[in-house]
């Protein structure tokens, strides 16, 4: 009996101890599975550099392009047996997951930095990318992001927003895109189909949405125009304290979102980056304002339905003003990550700027539809993009994107909420709280 | 059998121990360390005194949340643990379905938080939403929303501590009192209650140290908008941790006054309730 009872405790703690290390084992099998399948493989690496014993670990911050870069990574192992683990962050949450992933053993050797202010953060993780063959095949020195003399960043993608239109729906509302040339324009065709609304069965902008998935298209992209005018009024790149110069002009942009959209102002706190898309490609608005990037979430309404339109805010020099273009993402390469890794990564970023796959999944509309500032960009198939071309072509002046400069995301997320606390109440006195944490917390923020 | 006990304890305390040892006491002990240094993730930390608890104070969102929090704790504390009591001296009268109403009760609970707190997000939402209002739009809604979502959420769990305290009572205890000719409400104030004190303990300990560790709720179903009215404590360092470039030292020193606080706090209210708990 004794020795029955002797079996099961053994049995008993040996399956608790079991249970307990299934949960480490669990983290452990990826990086068995990689050194193994490097090792197998590390024999043929066709044409690299004939050192494919390190593996990527690449932190994706594009959550819309997900699944191509999950692709592009198995054709890269596939054509080369180098291990490619891509991972994406959930919208907003980049530089979170960024922290805590970063300080593992399997660190990500390929992530992302916003530009000057993110660099700030990250710079002592970032390897210096002079020389390299990516670097060579950048086609402008001003697509690197430098730190002092060490060039720490690369920029893959050159990005533009502004208002998509959708060129049917203003026809029905019996307006066409050369009808808009102005915000006075905008805001009179944007009222008039507000007051028809009921008869029109459409609203003039999809929902301002201000929750986390939607909120960055005002705190970020539209707040860039006031900041980019007033750095064109003042002759400056950069600020340690902003004026809001333009900030009434910013205001009645704002009031004109939240005023003509599909809902109620007091309801944007709740509305999400889906609810707009929903709403633009179901046809219940005219105007949607986001970039190139979203032309995958709205290429149903139809190429031919399709416009852009520059956001004017009453400020500058409307008649040449032309989208907004530029870049926020550029790569970094982790320079504590292991030599082997380092390089099977620098070998990836150049197989991705200059291969045909590479290129391919880069540059398609019906993959990630970038324009990329390397040597090798493709011709896009992606509509909007070569809505933004012809604007150039039209010698219009395109806008800087001037955000990278916003002093941190604390900046932003306070600017957010004052924009939907506004949008609920617009009184002057909230507006007062949107000017505070646009000028005052500018200069705080800074100074940190 | 004892002897077995003996030779065997290591083998049955061993991963338990090793599991606290590493998701818990290292973790503690490198947070307390981490709070005197400046850093970016945790591996490259350099000391930087008392800085970050300086800055900590300075922070008027922290001091908010904490207000709110506060005022938070105290409502639920009472609410959770009044409702919890009536239902359970309800449920243990002699009643059709009590089983099933116990259960119906309790399950709230077996559900996640972050899961609760968008699922209540979206009920709010829709009923708000036919006034033209949401959730988000008001400090006053986001707090209600919030008793609401933990009400619900804990009273079916303190409902079974009442109901198993108010079972061990013996029965003798109330009839000798209702000979005596002490009606209900006597009997409640003067027989139930102080028998029940050990119940009572252990569910304002676990109100009150669950409303102030509030995360989950409170991260999905506000995020603290709008604009950081209804942060809460837990969610403010979550916030300074991972919102904010340098201040992690800062949210790391805001954790350890958050745990000195629970603790405190909680010690505090054992000490108080633990004096009034009688023997049989």
């Amino acid at each position: 009996m004794s020795k029955t009872k002797k079996i099961l405790a053994l049995a008993l703690s040996a399956c608790m101890s079991l249970s307990l290390l299934a949960g480490c084992g669990g983290e452990k099998a990826p990086n068995g599975g990689n050194t193994s399948g490097g090792g197998s493989t590390s024999g043929t690496p066709a044409g690299n550099d004939g050192s494919a014993a390190g593996s990527v670990y690449y932190l994706n911050f594009k959550p819309e392009q997900d699944g191509d870069w999950q692709e592009l990574a198995k054709l890269y192992t596939q054509e080369t047996g180098v291990e490619v683990k891509v991972q994406t962050a959930a919208s907003g949450q980049y530089e979170t997951t960024l922290m805590s992933e970063i300080a593992k053993t399997d660190a990500p050797t390929l992530f992302q930095v916003n530009g000057p202010v993110g660099l700030a953060n990250w710079k002592d993780y970032c390897y210096d990318l002079s020389g390299s063959k990516i670097a060579g095949e950048l086609s402008s020195d001003d697509f690197a992001l430098m730190d002092g003399s060490s060039m720490a960043g690369i920029a893959y993608v050159i990005e533009t927003y502004g208002i998509i239109v959708n060129t049917k729906l203003l026809d029905e509302a019996g307006y066409t895109l050369a009808d808009i040339k102005s915000f006075a324009d905008l805001k009179k065709v944007a009222e008039d189909i507000t007051a028809r609304k009921d008869e029109l069965g459409f609203a003039a902008f999809t929902s301002a949405g201000m929750d986390g998935s939607s909120d960055w298209r005002f705190k970020t992209h539209l707040a860039n125009l006031p900041i980019y005018f007033e750095y064109e009024a003042d002759g400056i790149g950069d600020t340690d304290a902003i004026k809001g110069t333009y900030l009434d002009n910013y205001r009645a942009m704002w009031d004109l979102y939240i005023n003509n959209c599909t809902c109620a102002p007091t309801l944007l706190s709740a509305k999400t980056g889906d609810d707009s898309v929903a709403e633009f490609v179901t046809e219940q608005a005219v105007f949607y304002q986001n970039g190139t990037w979203a032309y995958g979430d709205v290429a149903d309404v139809g190429e031919e339905n399709l416009g852009m339109l520059p956001i004017y805010i009453g400020a500058g020099d409307e008649a040449n003003q032309g989208l907004c273009t530029g870049t926020e993402n550029y790569w970094c390469v982790n320079k504590n990550a292991k030599p082997e890794d380092i390089q099977a990564t620098l070998d990836f970023m150049y197989w991705c700027a200059t291969s045909e796959t590479g290129l391919e999944y880069m540059c398609s509309g019906d993959h990630m539809g970038f324009v990329v500032p390397f040597k090798g960009n493709l011709e896009s198939s992606n509509l909007l993009v070569n809505i933004a071309n012809d604007y150039v072509s039209q010698g219009k002046t395109s806008v800087k994107w001037c955000f990278p400069t916003m002093p941190s995301e604390e900046w932003k997320n306070v600017l957010g909420s004052a924009l939907t606390n506004y949008a609920a109440d617009q009184t002057d006195a909230n507006w007062e709280t949107v000017r505070a944490a646009f000028v005052d917390n500018w200069a705080a923020e800074k100074a940190k | 059998m004892e002897k077995t006990i003996k030779r065997y304890f290591p083998i049955f305390l061993g991963p338990t121990f090793a599991a606290f040892i590493i998701g818990f006491i290292v973790p503690f002990l490198m947070g307390i360390y981490l709070s005197f240094c400046d850093f970016r993730t945790v591996i490259d930390a350099k000391p930087n005194g008392l800085d970050n608890y300086i800055r900590a104070f300075q922070d008027a969102d922290f001091l908010h949340a904490f207000g709110f929090t506060a005022l938070f704790t105290v409502v639920t504390l009472v609410l959770i643990n009044v409702i919890a009591f009536a239902v359970a001296m309800v449920l243990t009268r002699e009643i059709k379905g009590t089983n099933l109403f116990r259960t119906v009760f309790f399950m709230p609970n077996l559900i996640g938080g972050i899961v609760l707190g968008y699922v209540w997000q979206l009920i709010f939402n829709g009923i708000l939403a036919h006034f033209d209002l949401a959730l988000k739009i008001s400090a006053k809604y986001g707090f209600w929303g919030l008793v609401v979502v933990i009400c619900w959420q804990q009273i079916g769990y303190m409902m079974i501590i009442y109901i198993a305290g108010l079972q061990a009572i013996p029965g003798d205890l109330n009839e000798a009192a209702e000979i005596d000719g002490a009606n209900g409400w006597q009997r409640l104030w003067n027989v139930t209650i102080p028998n029940m004190m050990p119940s009572i303990t252990i569910c304002t300990f676990l109100t009150l140290t669950n409303g102030f560790k509030l995360f989950d709720q409170n991260l999905s179903l506000t995020a603290g908008e709008p604009m950081k009215q209804t942060e809460m404590l837990a969610l403010n360092i979550f916030n300074t941790f991972y919102g904010r470039v340098g201040y992690q030292g800062v949210g790391q020193a805001k954790a350890v006054l958050f745990f000195i606080l629970v603790v405190g706090l909680g010690l505090i209210q054992l000490k108080m309730t633990r004096s009034k708990e009688v023997q049989q």
